[in-house]
């Protein structure tokens, strides 16, 4: 192909800082010299994985992504300038026009609303005037997995000397501060709400410096990639199947088949990604665990590349965790230093080597084959299954996609055998799980509890007062449903929550008051599909933009026709979006909402001006 | 688009190389199929007869499986299917025209009808009948948006309405050129066009889906006019816009003027004057003058796709600017 450049050129910070990110990624071959094209084109071509880092690298060092610096970027990746424009404006932390180079993004999603988010962000708009300062701007943001300290704000600041700092319990005054240049207080993981000696997999957060490999080591850290070491790829996948550890990312699938399928696989190379995209909003886990045990992951990530024949991975990482983006690659800067990643690891003939790749705002970079097409340096739409990555995945060859909390829980699966992991939880629900707890509660935090604890037991833990003042919970997130009464007796599994067509997703437990206004939290959760949506399919496409018109109808208490034609409305969408979408974001965009509507009567509430319903029109 | 999407293509069957094809039986609203390895579930449907509506679907291009009006139901699978990109399996039961497949084509009709004129897409006009889709549903539309609104809608923010009227990409038609006319007031966005301008047929890459969710839209770089952009005006992609949002400025200027008179036409399929190749050129005149130029799908030649010389300078034939009073109805800019 013969592609016609961006005549606009490119302004020297631009092409420094796209020059630094090539450089760094150079083949070895080429070391220290970059020719504008090297070496052919299919070389060329072949490194438009690089096309996300570049955007990232043009947008903290010039806060847009200006015609000259995404032409300058797609010549030196041979990308169609098109193409590089239609990546980056897909991403919501990307500015395809002139921007301030501070922004601050206001968190209003879930558990910030039920914070307070919507008066902070009321007095912000009062007192800030965004025309009266052009060197920065505040901007509404969905969840930034900070729900246990909200309301939450995230402050990034381009330049020579770009800045990120996410940070909690955000007060106007702070917010003013930060958009006036001043320090804010960065959020750092908040203290664990459970007594250590109950914990496993969170057992050394708190405990152990998560910046010293040594440290790690104390504690017993890479004790397990040595007994996979001496084990072999196939024991470990059959302990890890006979552990019956299952996907914590959402979906649940069984983690030992995921992998025997891609060991299985005959085509090379393989690769290992991991998914900490966690933004299905009110989930927060894997930050914990990335801020407070990075180096756990690192090796847990290590004893899975090793199990599944794949030498490389990826860390798949949203955009939004500053600090878990510090600590993890110093963690993994500190395993390669010595020697406990790259090239012959332990001595033993075992390469690893593990990239951090940052999102950049997509919640659909969460969905398996998005993230993959996000990676490559494609605009992160999924694509339907089969095939499924197993066999199909990172630039075409056999993926295991895994989620940071499963993978975390590899490492005590391979040291003490799959039959003492299994031996916890329930028969169809082995282990412990990670809940994010958030809302009105006295003890905000991530939770680990065997599976098959009682719903109640979690909120009684967490301070949630007497069940009775409860108004309803919202489990498994956004994609989740509001459960309530009797419900919340049930057992933490996914068989049981299956069976009061519940989920537990992501292991949101989002716990609203009896007089909490529940409208507002379903228009925001319509709202972030709206604007979550890769926008591929029509029905996920269109029909989030209809749910979230209905229920603005719905708070309005101005009906199109009558209520009982609304609700039909609404089924209708729900049905075509579950039947006809491409991916989870589409069939599972109206979950919460029709399970609001059909378990705490919303419509018939709004219908009746009942204040539990509660507009914000 | 997802680089996915595009997997790697069987040998042909006449190769050396490729394996004596696997017959798959399934069964089909009842009828048993046989069918070779490889076969998609719409070909199936399509060789016994089945009218399965597609649009986003089509036989030169890679399918993307975005519109989702193709979906069947398949006994045992979670949600419906898209029949266009779905391969068939040995053993698959399937019903094409079950209530659970009518009601999702027809909300799938409605979502678009509700946010997208249909005006000159007489195909969907079909299907919506067929289905007795109604557009309405969602209330009134919303007020067009003005020239360029959408082209800089960042991802992740929309302004909240209060439900009173139903969000349309209606806006204002893009004329930049004088060979076509982009009114993206009635895409649908099937990714056609971004095919037809990529790998499947020009690679020119001029245009790409950019924004995301509603906001997705069919753009250039930084939505630069298509002289600035790497167009090279072939036109194969305003041949494979199945909405009419695309469109010879030929066609647009006489239906703006009220002129466009299909029952007066006549198509004349030839072959292309201009070079060796030799592509199969339909011409569609009226008046005595070509007002548009496709290419058959089916063309051995040409599969659908031309050059700026097939699909705009055939004009030549009206005689050289001056002569007879007569202008070029189209110049290259
Ligand atoms: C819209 C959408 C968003 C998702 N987001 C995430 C995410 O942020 N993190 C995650 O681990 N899995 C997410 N998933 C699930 C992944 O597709 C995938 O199932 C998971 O990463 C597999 O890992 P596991 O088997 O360890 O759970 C998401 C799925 C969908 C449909
Ligand atoms: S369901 Fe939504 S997010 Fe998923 S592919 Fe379709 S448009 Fe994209
Ligand atoms: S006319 Fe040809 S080059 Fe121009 S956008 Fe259409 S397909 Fe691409
Ligand atoms: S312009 Fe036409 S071909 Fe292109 S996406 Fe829209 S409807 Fe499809
Ligand atoms: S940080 Fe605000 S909802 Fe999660
Ligand atoms: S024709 Fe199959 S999804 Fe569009």
């Amino acid at each position: 192909m013969d592609l016609r450049p961006i005549s606009a050129a490119a302004t020297a910070a631009e092409t420094e800082a796209i020059d630094a990110l090539l450089q760094a990624h150079a083949p070895a071959d080429h070391a220290g010299r970059q020719p504008e094209f090297p070496v052919g084109f299919r070389r060329a071509r072949s490194q438009r994985h690089l096309l996300l880092p570049g955007l990232h690298a043009l947008q903290l060092r010039c806060g847009w992504i200006s015609p000259g610096g995404l032409g300058y970027l797609c010549k030196r990746l041979h990308v169609p300038p098109a193409d590089g424009f239609a990546v980056a404006s897909f991403y919501a932390l990307f500015s395809t026009a002139p921007q301030p180079p501070l922004a601050v993004h206001v968190c209003d999603d879930i558990a910030c609303k039920l914070a307070g988010a919507d008066q902070i962000i009321d007095d912000l708009k009062q007192q800030w005037d965004p025309d009266a300062s052009p060197q920065a701007a505040w901007h509404r943001s969905p969840c930034l997995g900070l729900c246990e300290q909200a309301p939450a704000a995230l402050r990034i600041e381009s330049g020579e000397w770009p800045r990120e700092q996410a940070w909690g319990h955000v007060t106007s005054q702070q917010l003013m501060q930060a958009l006036q240049g001043g320090a804010v207080p960065e959020a750092l993981p908040a203290p664990l709400p459970q007594d250590r000696k109950n914990l496993k997999l969170l057992r050394r957060i708190g405990a152990v410096d998560p910046a010293s490999l040594a440290d790690y080591c104390a504690h017993g850290g890479y004790l397990a990639l040595r007994r996979a070491l001496e084990l072999g790829p196939q024991r470990i996948i059959e302990e890890v199947a006979a552990s019956g550890l299952t996907g914590r990312g959402g979906a649940g699938f069984p983690t030992g088949r995921k992998w025997a399928a891609v060991a299985a696989q005959h085509a090379h190379p393989k690769y290992l990604v991991c998914n900490a995209d966690e933004s299905e909003p009110g989930t927060f886990k894997d930050r914990a665990l990335m801020e407070g045990d990075p180096f756990l992951l690192v090796e847990a990530m290590t004893v899975a590349g090793l199990a599944i024949g794949a030498e490389r991975g990826y860390l798949y990482l949203r955009a939004e965790y500053p600090v878990a983006l510090r600590r993890m690659q110093h963690a993994i800067d500190q395993a390669r230093a010595a020697g406990l990643l790259g090239a012959d690891i332990l001595g033993q003939g075992l390469n690893f080597e593990l990239e951090i790749r940052r999102g950049a705002g997509a919640y659909i970079c969460g969905e398996e084959t998005a993230l993959l097409a996000s990676l490559e340096g494609f605009r992160g739409e999924p694509r339907t299954k089969p095939p499924f990555p197993v066999e199909v995945g990172l630039f075409g060859q056999p993926t295991c996609i895994n989620n940071v909390e499963t993978l975390c829980c590899v490492p005590d699966i391979v040291l003490h055998g799959g039959a003492a992991y299994a031996a916890i939880g329930t028969k169809l629900s082995a282990g412990t799980k990670l809940f994010c707890v958030s809302g009105l509660v006295q003890k905000p935090g991530v939770y680990e509890l065997p599976l098959g604890t009682p719903l109640a037991q979690l909120l009684e833990l967490a301070g949630a007062g007497p069940l009775e003042r409860i108004g309803s919970v919202l489990l498994g997130g956004a994609a989740g449903t509001f459960v309530r009464g009797d419900d919340l007796q049930i057992p933490l599994t996914f068989e049981d929550t299956r069976k009061i067509g519940a989920t537990l997703g992501s292991g949101v437990v989002l716990v609203l008051g009896a007089e909490t206004p529940v409208l507002p939290l379903l228009q925001r959760l319509a709202a972030f599909f709206r604007d979550e949506s890769c926008g591929q399919c029509v029905p996920c496409r269109v029909g989030t933009v209809r749910v979230q018109e209905l229920l603005a109808r719905v708070a309005g208490a101005a009906p199109l026709g009558s209520w009982s034609e609304e609700r039909f409305r609404l089924q209708e969408l729900g049905q075509c979006m579950r039947d006809a979408s491409i991916c989870g974001l589409g069939q599972t965009a109206t979950s919460a909402i029709e399970s609001a509507v059909a378990r705490l009567g919303i419509i018939e509430r709004a219908a009746a001006a009942d204040p539990i319903a509660g507009g914000i029109a | 688009m997802n680089p996915h999407v595009r997997r790697p293509q069987p040998l042909p069957a006449d190769h050396p190389g490729t394996p004596a094809p696997r017959l798959l039986t399934l069964t089909i609203d009842g009828q048993v199929a046989q069918v070779r390895e490889g076969t998609s579930l719409l070909k199936v449907l399509q060789s016994l007869g089945i009218d399965t509506p597609t649009l986003c679907w089509a036989e030169n291009l890679t399918p993307v499986n975005v519109c989702r009006i193709c979906v069947v139901e398949l006994e045992g699978a979670r949600t419906l299917v898209p029949s266009c990109s779905r391969a068939a399996e040995d053993g698959m039961v399937v019903h094409s025209d079950s209530p659970r497949v009518q009601a999702a084509r027809r909300t799938v009709l409605e979502l678009l009808a509700s946010s997208v004129d249909t005006s000159t897409a007489p195909q969907m006009l079909a299907f919506m009948a067929r289905y007795a889709a109604d557009g309405q549903r969602f209330g009134p539309a919303q007020a067009p948006l003005a020239a360029g609104e959408r082209d800089r809608a960042l991802a992740g923010h929309h302004h909240l309405g209060d439900g009173q009227s139903a969000a349309t990409v209606a806006q204002p038609v893009k004329i930049d050129n004088s060979l076509y006319v982009r009114d993206y007031a009635k895409c649908i966005l099937c990714y056609k066009c971004v095919e037809s301008c990529g790998i499947d047929a020009q690679a020119s890459f001029a245009i790409a889906v950019a924004g995301r969710g509603f906001d997705a839209r069919i753009s250039t770089e930084h939505a630069v006019p298509l002289p600035e952009s790497a167009c090279v005006y072939c036109g194969t992609c305003v041949d494979a816009c199945p909405t009419g949002a695309l469109m010879f400025k030929s066609e647009h200027d006489l239906r703006q003027a009220g002129q466009w008179r299909p029952a007066d036409q006549a198509t004349t399929r030839t072959i292309c004057p201009f070079c060796g190749v030799g592509c199969t050129l339909e011409l569609t005149s009226q008046d005595n003058k070509i007002v548009r130029v496709t290419s058959p799908k089916d063309s051995p030649v040409s599969a659908g796709a031309l050059c700026v010389k097939g699909r705009f300078g055939t004009v030549f034939v009206h005689g050289v600017a001056g002569e007879e009073g007569d202008e070029p109805s189209s110049t290259v800019p």
